[in-house]
């Protein structure tokens, strides 16, 4: 069983190396080069028809 | 086939609810198991009525919308009586005589009333409307699991029930915005584990290759109140039929677990949530796609990374260690920014279209609860730090604060969804009366502004008063006059109160005539393209 202190070390330490690195890395991914469009199309998502589901078969 | 199956369940649940009515530790217990076996009763007379009639909702080609228009009158209905309890105990605090002399009636009791019947009936029923009804457009599919969905929002409307009548009552686990008991925390767990794998089913069968972000935003709501919800109610009750429990923490440990979900229920619940409406309500009402759909994804992570942090800012100069406040107060700071970023963009989605807004009083109120979720998490973050904390907290500021992301962020936005919402879910051409919409607006935005302003001037007033020593070293007031102090801010709290319900009373209304569908409104036949309809009622 871990206690309090090593705990916390762990937190402030890799624990927010860790999330920090996640978040930099998803805007980097957001950011990366061609991605523009595809996030225009994104947006443009609830815009669409929304009277009736697709009932095609699936195909993404 | 299924019913039979249900109704032999339900009979188990009636069963088990007498059982737990006669064999109940205490009266308070007892009380619940008839609230148990009128609910089975209730729900297997409603399901034996339909046996003979086929179910005719069940088709892959419709939306399950049945779910979204109970959700959406559920909604209403709560957000009323929630905003009634609200000006009761509002008109206590300024005239004690109307706490009556009964114990159900004091406000100890009715606050909890009021604050779980506006964060958790009407939020909570907001939340589950839209969400079924946003998921379901942006992934293109019906709902997944069959009709699961309507043991969620009929399963939480008991949730809602038990919690609302266990407080009336006097049963309370004293933690804040969590008060009911354990078999009632056992019993939203069920209802929210349903929930999440309603939500994820109908992801993971979706038709759209790319998962809109309002669907992001409602998904880490749902997991987040889970994990919430399970830490902060872990508790021994004292007998399994007895409505007595103690909780798993004591003593800092508990303070900092209770605010820890304290402050992410407002963070997960009330704001991550309402901004997947954001998202997918405003950019619908606006008919334009939201401003920069990558400021929404790096609003998103920065919102969810920075909040669940935020917590420990409830408990400034407590017995909490000095770097868990430090730490609560630092990411509080931090928070401005995915939050105005969120607003701005929100707002933003109006770029070249700002002109709908005096003709289109329905976008006019999702725009004023955006500028409000702007304004409060401008407040809140400046609260959250130390030499400000100590000033305000405890006094009635923080109710300020929470009213104007409550009535203006969380309030505001549910109304723009439910006034798209009806005239959609009913069919008609157009909600009955725009007019109507427009007074809404006015009357909730100047009540807020009253609310608010009035609980500035007491909350500042009370800390000042709190903290004034004379020269020796003597408190110069003592509790009761500070008290005295606030009656005129009180009166006119509750008079801002009384101004945003009768907004309240408008919708109902106005809602309730849409439904009605009187002479003024053209029903559409389904298969008219929306477009067209909106181009023949313009």
């Amino acid at each position: 069983m871990m206690d309090h202190e090593t705990l916390r070390h762990l937190a402030d330490t890799w624990g927010l190396v860790f999330l920090f690195l996640t978040f930099v890395v998803a805007v980097a991914v957001l950011f990366r080069p061609g991605a523009g469009s595809h996030f225009r199309k994104c947006a443009e998502l609830p815009l669409k028809d929304d009277r009736k589901p697709d009932v095609r078969e699936p195909g993404k | 086939m299924g019913n039979v199956v249900l109704i032999i369940l339900l009979g188990l649940a009636a069963v088990a609810g007498l059982f737990g009515a006669a064999r109940g530790h205490d009266a308070l217990f007892q009380a619940h198991a008839w609230v148990i076996v009128a609910a089975s009763l209730v729900a297997i007379v409603a399901l034996l009525q339909r046996l003979d009639r086929p179910s005719q909702e069940d088709t892959e080609n419709s939306y399950a919308d049945g779910v979204v228009r109970f959700g959406v009158i559920a909604t209403v209905f709560w957000g009323v009586v929630g905003f009634l309890v609200g000006l009761v105990i509002a008109l206590q605090l300024a005239f004690p005589e109307l706490n009556l002399g009964y114990s159900f009636s004091s406000f100890g009791r009715l606050r909890p009333l009021h604050t779980s019947a506006v964060i958790f009936a009407f939020g909570g029923n907001a939340l589950l409307a839209t969400s079924f009804y946003v998921v379901q457009r942006t992934c293109r599919t019906r709902l997944a699991l069959g009709g699961l969905h309507w043991f969620v929002f009929w399963g939480y409307q008991l949730f809602i029930v038990l919690a609302a009548t266990g407080y009336v009552m006097g049963v309370t686990q004293s933690k804040e915005y969590a008060e009911p008991e354990w078999y009632v925390d056992i019993w939203l767990t069920l209802v929210w584990v349903a929930y999440l794998l309603v939500f994820l089913f109908t992801l993971f069968k979706r038709k759209e290759p790319h998962i809109y972000v309002a669907n992001w935003f409602y998904l880490a709501f749902i997991v987040t109140v889970a994990m919430l919800h399970l830490v902060n109610n872990l508790a021994v009750p004292v007998s399994f039929l007895g409505s007595k429990s103690y909780s798993a923490f004591s003593g800092v440990q508990d303070a900092l677990t209770q605010w820890w979900y304290g402050h992410n229920a407002v963070g997960f619940f009330l704001t991550a949530g309402f901004l997947g409406m954001m998202y997918y309500f405003v950019p619908k009402q606006a008919e334009r796609p939201v401003y920069s759909y990558r400021l929404s994804i790096i609003h998103f992570w920065a919102l969810i990374f920075l909040y669940i942090w935020a917590g420990p800012h409830h408990l400034h100069y407590t017995a909490l260690p000095d770097w868990a406040q430090t730490l609560g107060m630092v990411f509080s700071i931090m928070l401005w920014m995915p939050s105005w970023g969120g607003m701005i963009n929100g707002l933003m989605t109006l770029s070249g279209a700002w002109d709908k807004l005096r003709t289109d009083p329905v976008l006019r109120m999702m725009v004023v609860a955006v500028a409000f979720y702007g304004m409060s998490t401008f407040e809140g973050p400046m609260m959250s730090i130390k030499a400000v904390n100590g000033l305000s907290h405890y006094t009635d500021w923080t109710i300020g604060h929470v009213h104007s992301g409550a009535l203006g962020w969380v309030g505001m936005i549910s109304f723009g969804a439910v006034y798209f919402l009806v005239p959609r879910l009913w069919n008609r051409a157009g909600l009955y009366s725009l007019r109507l919409v427009s007074w809404h607006v006015w009357l909730a935005t100047i009540g807020i502004v009253i609310y608010a302003a009035a609980m500035w001037v007491s909350g500042i007033t009370q800390g000042l008063m709190w903290r004034e020593y004379d020269p020796n070293g003597f408190l110069v007031y003592s509790f009761a006059e500070t008290v005295n102090a606030m009656h005129p801010f009180y009166v006119i709290r509750a008079f801002g109160g009384l101004v945003y319900i009768s907004g309240a009373f408008l919708m109902v209304y106005n809602v309730w005539r849409t439904i009605k569908g009187t002479p003024e409104i053209r029903a559409v036949a389904s298969d008219v393209p929306a477009t067209a309809t909106a181009n023949s009622a313009a």
